[in-house]
């Protein structure tokens, strides 16, 4: 008898260790926190954006100031950063360029979720023609070339804003301006990104839509809105989660490299992209002109990245590695 | 069997109305961006020549008129007269830079298959072992630069401070200038395919039928050649076919900056000079690719893993 009481402490043990009984978001709290490489990341991200917001407001210059007495300055005391060929300030535009790639990076992710979960609950739940229309959409963008797609679109805003059009267009145009120029940005790469979110919510709404639990909603008289937003949603929340921190790394690249190609961002606004396309000239003379803002797109795209992997390993028991 | 065929059928017939979404698209909104393509230039064009050139380009007609010619002459193999260079028409400037963008495109392919796949076993093999941290941190730092970045770091390293290879421009696959726009082209499906490869590969190594080789006493080596890396490469397969899409049309940055006389470097040109012609061929040509390529992964696959073809 002895032994079986041994037996039965330790799981007693355990439970009241644990005191109450842990959520899904409990322990995929507890397990991403365990990854050194997420919570660095994760921290790197809060930092970055902190600054992005804090910094522009109480450093002493601005992204357009020119220094005509200090141009192509190493870093120094004064220019933490140095500074390029019309005596800006590199530090200051990397963290003006900061601003610009987080908010690419949110704004294009919230349009995705916009136009992706409603798009890919419906196909899911309702089936049939509705499955059809819009995953026959679905096909058909995927083979848009997509970099190609949002310059055209990028172009297409650009000169309707120029031509200052009344109405409607008069508010876009400002925020526009506030974002120096990325709107188009910003839709192109939602329209053009939605894509994947619907497919992975589609397949998790069908495979969820047949499982005990929703038939029981639906035999208890929910409705189908209810049933599609308080149970199949929320149940499909974590390969979103997954999904949007790791589509966040690849609208940034997409906005630096059109920005790149001086498609993007209106000069004198700093983006990373546009600042390492005018570095290049001069890189062989002043290579912290290219290395700084390199170095910054880099970390900034690793740092989603890694904390993308670690929220799939955290949330995924089953992708587990 | 009939089955299949049924599908092919309808999957080579979906490739119509996709690239007839694509070309409306594109038409409507290039047409509807204010500013034409003789409004460019610094000086006004006086409005007879203009209206001349617009006269000579059929820019005159109504639009669906437009739409409907320039469709007629893309149907027959005709992409129109560039704009720009007035000399050319768009078949030329395709048949001259596709073709260097597509033996790009495969060479940079290659060095990704070759490299991706070796860090992807490797990792797997080493599954939690320094080997595999270390191959797992190349890959993500492949995936987290640009390939601009690439580029201008190899001018700076390879060009500039050690003189192996010319800092620009591009001479066929032969020579060594292929090199910096191959590899910066090369890096990214590189760490892609390396993930997909290690995913895939610890799948295999933990299966039933690696079991079994190992337990009848066949050698590591052989148990991870023949046996392992053959089916673990089926999933690798698919996204290869997609990536080449992929590198080929997304390598203006490279083409940009390296000076190669690539397709994508004329299309960046062609979107600012608002060359309408070579911006519709070029967008239905990379839309075809894509699809394409799509396809025959689609057919490839069930074909390669006899598990898929129901």
């Amino acid at each position: 008898m002895a032994t079986a009481t041994s037996a039965l402490i330790p799981s007693a043990e355990i439970a009241a260790k644990a005191g109450r009984v842990e959520g899904f978001w409990g322990s995929a709290l507890r397990q991403l926190t365990r990854n050194k490489l997420a919570v660095i990341s994760a921290v790197f991200i809060i930092v970055l954006g902190l600054s992005a917001i804090i910094v522009p407001e109480i450093y002493p210059r601005t992204y357009a100031e020119q220094n005509y007495d200090a141009i192509t300055q190493g870093p120094s005391r004064e220019y933490p950063m140095g500074t390029d060929q019309l005596g800006r300030d590199i530090f200051i535009r990397l963290i003006f360029g900061a601003r610009i790639s987080l908010t690419v990076g949110l704004v294009v992710q919230a349009v995705i979720l916009l136009i992706g979960v409603p798009a890919g609950l419906a196909a899911g739940f309702f089936g049939g023609k509705v499955d059809t229309v819009i995953m026959r959409i679905v096909d058909i963008l995927y083979a848009m070339p997509s970099l190609l797609f949002v310059i055209i679109i990028m172009t297409y805003l650009r000169g309707t804003l120029n031509s200052n059009p009344g109405g409607f267009w008069e508010y876009i145009s400002k925020i526009d301006k506030a974002t120096g120029g990325l709107v188009g940005v910003y839709i192109g790469l939602g329209l053009i990104g939605w894509l994947t979110v619907s497919r992975i919510v589609r397949a998790n709404t069908l495979s969820l839509k047949s499982q005990d639990f929703s038939t029981a909603a639906q035999s208890l008289g929910a409705s189908r809105g209810r049933i599609m937003f308080r149970h199949l949603l929320p149940n499909t929340i974590a390969p979103i989660v997954v999904a949007t921190t790791l589509g966040i790394p690849s609208a940034i690249l997409s906005e630096s490299g059109i920005s790149f190609l001086g498609l993007g961002v209106i000069p004198p606004m700093p983006s990373w992209g546009l600042m390492i396309s005018e570095s290049i000239v001069s890189m062989r003379s002043h290579p912290y002109m290219l290395i700084f803002p390199a170095m910054a797109i880099s970390l900034t795209v690793l740092a989603f990245n890694f904390l993308g992997d670690g929220l799939r390993d955290a949330l995924d028991p089953w992708m587990k590695r | 069997m009939g089955n299949r065929g049924a599908y092919i059928v309808r999957r080579v017939l979906m490739l119509i109305p996709t690239l007839l979404v694509i070309y409306t698209l594109t038409f409507v909104l290039i047409h509807a961006t204010p500013g034409g393509p003789w409004s460019q230039g610094d000086k006004p064009v006086p409005p007879l020549v203009l209206k001349r050139l617009n006269a000579a380009y059929g820019l005159d007609k109504p639009l669906w008129r437009q739409y409907t010619d320039y469709l007629w002459n893309v149907l027959h193999g005709d992409f129109g007269p560039s704009f720009t260079s007035r000399s050319r028409t768009v078949t030329d400037i395709i048949k001259d830079t596709f073709p260097i963008s597509l033996q790009l495109g495969i060479v940079a392919m290659m060095l990704a298959v070759f490299a991706g796949i070796t860090l992807g076993v490797i990792a797997a093999i080493n599954h939690n072992r320094t080997a595999d941290y270390v191959c797992g941190f190349i890959s993500i730092a492949g995936i987290s630069t640009p390939s601009y970045v690439v580029v201008s770091l190899l001018v700076l390293l390879l060009s500039s401070q050690l003189h192996l290879v010319p800092t620009g421009g591009w001479n066929g696959i032969t020579d060594t200038r292929v090199i910096i726009p191959a590899v910066a082209l090369a890096l990214y499906p590189a760490a892609v395919l390396a993930r997909y490869t290690r995913s895939s590969m610890l799948d295999v190594l933990s299966a039933d039928y690696v079991r079994t080789a190992r337990a009848k006493g066949l050698n590591e080596t052989v148990v991870i050649t023949r046996h392992a890396i053959r089916n673990a490469l089926l999933p690798v397969v698919t996204v290869g076919a997609i990536i080449l899409a992929d590198v080929v049309t997304g390598s203006f940055y490279v083409e940009t900056i390296y000076q190669v006389p690539g397709i994508g470097r004329y299309f960046v040109e062609s979107i600012t000079s608002r060359d309408y012609p070579v911006i519709l061929g070029t967008v239905l040509l990379f839309g075809a690719l894509v699809s394409v390529m799509n396809l025959i992964v689609d057919i490839l696959y069930p074909l390669l893993d006899p598990r898929m073809s129901n």
